[in-house]
């Protein structure tokens, strides 16, 4: 008894401690050292077996089994412990209603074929949807198909409880106690219009949701806690690092946001100082000076000249339309231009008069 | 939008149910790797040790070049292994100049690192090196017995984390019944100085003694080594206490119930004092419910003059009682 005392003795891992031994001198060679620690351990095993064998036992076709107690060295758990499952929400109405769980049989008296079958499932007894009639009532709406209602309703039924189900898990995931087999995936928000079926979601396109989702609060996400393992969001974009300087205000304030508008205004304005010139005025003005150098000459000519062909220019677009390709024109007809105007106009006015 | 995902085939469905975590975890499972470089009684190391634990064992063939414990950023694909294997026990092989013939042994909690300790090999020598009557050779997944011999294993820390790891490594499944004509084998640690661990294993014959307990004699089966412990990591408190967390067995029982054999099932209730005439409380309590003592919608001097007043007669009352009991 002796040697128990002196060993710590683990019997649910089957071990053995020894924190006595000491060498006295240890061995030099590595056989005597084996030779050593043999005899020890052998103590050892001794005492477990002896603790061991002393255990109750029942009789076994392959040997005698022994009950072993727990542990009792600790040591850490692989996983952690799992958590309880938050009851649902129709869990939640039940217990407070006081509605408890009736055991029901699998198998129940089906009444049309006078048989026993299955309560659920595939040919159940009492099926309502596998009716080959069914009663008219006064409520019945006319032109409506009845059996065509019934499996819309069980489908509106199957879809409210698939909902709810989702809304249940969603709840035990936030608690963290989601069902091992249950996944929670994301999918893509359907397009509100199309038809197409939401398209499973890449990673990076999650990431890039999450980042928008995590910088969506006033503070642009600074102060919210991360979760563990999340990653900082990818931030598109310059923050603005200027303030806003007020426009109306005290001594001077004011005359610094008229400055800063100022500077960025000259900014654009020398930038683009080439472009400032107005093609079509310039073009305009090209012409006008053109066909007076040629008015100053032939003005005596144009009078005749316009007299010979009134009506074509009836049908003509006005003048100003066709500024677009004036330069052409007086290229082709230099002498009528400046002078038929003023006639044209009056000879169609007269026209009209008639 | 969310999706209920679960899998398609009852098979995959069994092995997420197996990953899920346990109340009552029996088992760690192993997972054996080498590391950039590895020498050759290295490779025979990590071949022997997953020899030894071949029931509860993965072992990766190839070289990981990303895996460094004890270093930062080294430990997330190692992480990532044991997620995938669903292994929270490691046993990492390297060899470099600095540390050669390097052993990192490592426990995971949640698939995240729990501690890490660092040992050398020396002086190995191998399974097929020894020999012995065959019959004797140890089954696999048999239950083991392990012994620790040497005061090292109380005074020095390393070599009482050593301890823990080794008991966690070697232990086997945590079993409730055992059958006794299968113990085979036994793990035999000395330390034989503050730094060194001697660690063999070896096969248990049982002989005949005349009593219920069998007369126990070892033979040494191998492998046999020399751990010289190098760096150790202990975990940090706050993950230590929750994965030392232990689960009730029994749900806690219900106080004052018992089961009579005649009667049935009979209970004791306790009920709390009524506190009819105590006019302290703002509302009195009868049984479970309250009734309230105040009146409401009196105005607040009558109000404060009649509270005034009751306290009067309270004390009254009080000491009026003292009297008779005095009497």
């Amino acid at each position: 008894m002796e040697t128990e005392t002196q060993f710590q003795v683990d019997l649910g891992n089957l071990m053995a401690v020894d924190l006595h031994h000491q060498f006295h001198s240890i061995p030099s060679s590595r056989e005597e050292l084996v030779k050593e620690c043999i005899a020890k351990g052998t103590e050892l095993v001794q005492a477990i077996a002896n603790n061991l064998f002393n255990l109750p036992s029942t009789e076994d076709i392959e040997g005698p089994l022994v009950k072993l107690p727990p542990p009792t060295t600790r040591l850490p758990r692989e996983k952690h412990i799992p958590k309880p499952k938050p009851p649902t929400k129709w869990e939640l109405f039940a217990k407070a209603k006081g509605i408890k769980n009736r055991k029901k049989d699998k198998i129940a008296y089906d009444e049309s074929s006078e048989t026993w079958k299955r309560r659920y499932g595939y040919d159940r007894a009492n099926d309502e949807d596998n009716v080959p009639i069914i009663e008219a009532k006064m409520t019945d709406v006319p032109g409506e198909d009845p059996f065509a209602k019934r499996q819309q309703d069980k489908k509106k039924r199957v879809e409210k409880q698939d909902k709810n189900r989702l809304q249940n898990l969603k709840q035990a995931a936030k608690v963290g106690a989601l069902p091992s087999h249950v996944q929670l995936a994301a999918t893509r928000l359907p397009i509100t219009g199309t038809q197409a079926a939401p398209q499973k979601v890449t990673k990076d396109e999650l990431g890039d949701v999450a980042g928008i989702a995590a910088t969506a609060t006033a503070s642009g996400g600074k102060f919210d806690k991360k979760l563990p393992g999340e990653k900082p969001g990818k931030h598109k974009g310059k923050y603005r690092t200027v303030c806003f300087l007020p426009v109306i205000g005290g001594k001077g304030i004011h005359t610094q946001e008229q400055e800063q508008t100022d500077k960025i205004l000259n900014k654009l304005i020398s930038k683009n100082s080439h472009e400032m010139l107005n093609v079509n005025k310039a073009v305009n003005m090209y012409n006008v000076k053109k066909d007076k150098k040629r008015n100053n000459r032939p003005e005596k000519s144009s009078a005749t000249s316009s007299q010979l062909k009134p009506r074509k220019n009836l049908q003509k677009k006005p003048y100003n339309k066709g500024s677009s390709k004036p330069f052409d024109k007086g290229s082709k007809k230099p002498f009528n231009k400046g002078s038929k105007r003023p006639f044209n106009k009056g000879s169609s006015n007269k026209g009209r008069g008639k | 939008m969310l999706r209920v995902k679960t899998p398609q085939k009852a098979r995959a469905r069994r092995e997420l149910e197996k990953r899920a975590p346990k109340l009552i975890e029996t088992g760690k499972k192993t997972l054996i790797l080498h590391g950039m470089k590895t020498s050759a009684v290295l490779n025979a190391v990590l071949s022997d040790i997953y020899h030894l634990k071949k029931e509860s064992a993965v072992k990766f063939s190839r070289r990981n070049k990303d895996v460094c414990p004890f270093e930062n950023g080294g430990e997330t694909s190692l992480e990532f292994f044991s997620h995938q294997t669903d292994c929270s026990l490691f046993v990492y092989g390297s060899h470099t100049k600095k540390r050669p013939d390097n052993l990192v042994i490592g426990r995971m909690y949640d698939h995240h690192i729990y501690d890490l300790i660092e040992v050398g090999v020396e002086n190995f020598k191998r399974m097929d090196s020894f020999s012995y009557d065959k019959k004797l050779s140890p089954r696999v997944g048999s239950k083991p017995f392990i012994c620790f011999i040497g005061d090292g294993f109380d005074n020095v820390e390393e070599l009482k984390h050593l301890k823990e790891v080794l008991l966690d490594l070697l232990r086997g499944e945590v079993v409730e019944k055992l059958n006794l004509a299968g113990l085979d084998r036994v793990y035999l640690c000395t330390a034989t100085s503050s730094k060194k661990v001697f660690l063999t294993q070896c096969a248990l014959r049982l002989k005949k003694s005349g009593t219920v307990v069998p007369r126990t004699e070892l033979v040494e089966v191998g492998p046999s080594m020399d751990l010289v412990v190098r760096r150790h990591r202990l975990p940090n408190d706050s993950l230590r206490k929750e994965a030392m967390r232990v689960v009730r067995d029994q749900p806690k029982k219900d106080k004052n119930i018992q089961q009579d054999t005649l009667r049935g099932k009979v209970g004791k209730i306790n009920i709390p004092d009524q506190k009819v005439d105590d006019t302290k409380y703002y509302h009195t309590k009868v049984g479970d419910s309250f009734v309230p003592n105040k009146t409401k919608g009196v105005k607040r001097e009558r109000r404060e003059a009649k509270l005034k007043k009751e306290e009067k007669e309270g004390t009254e009352h009080a000491s009026k009682r003292q009297k008779e009991d005095a009497e």
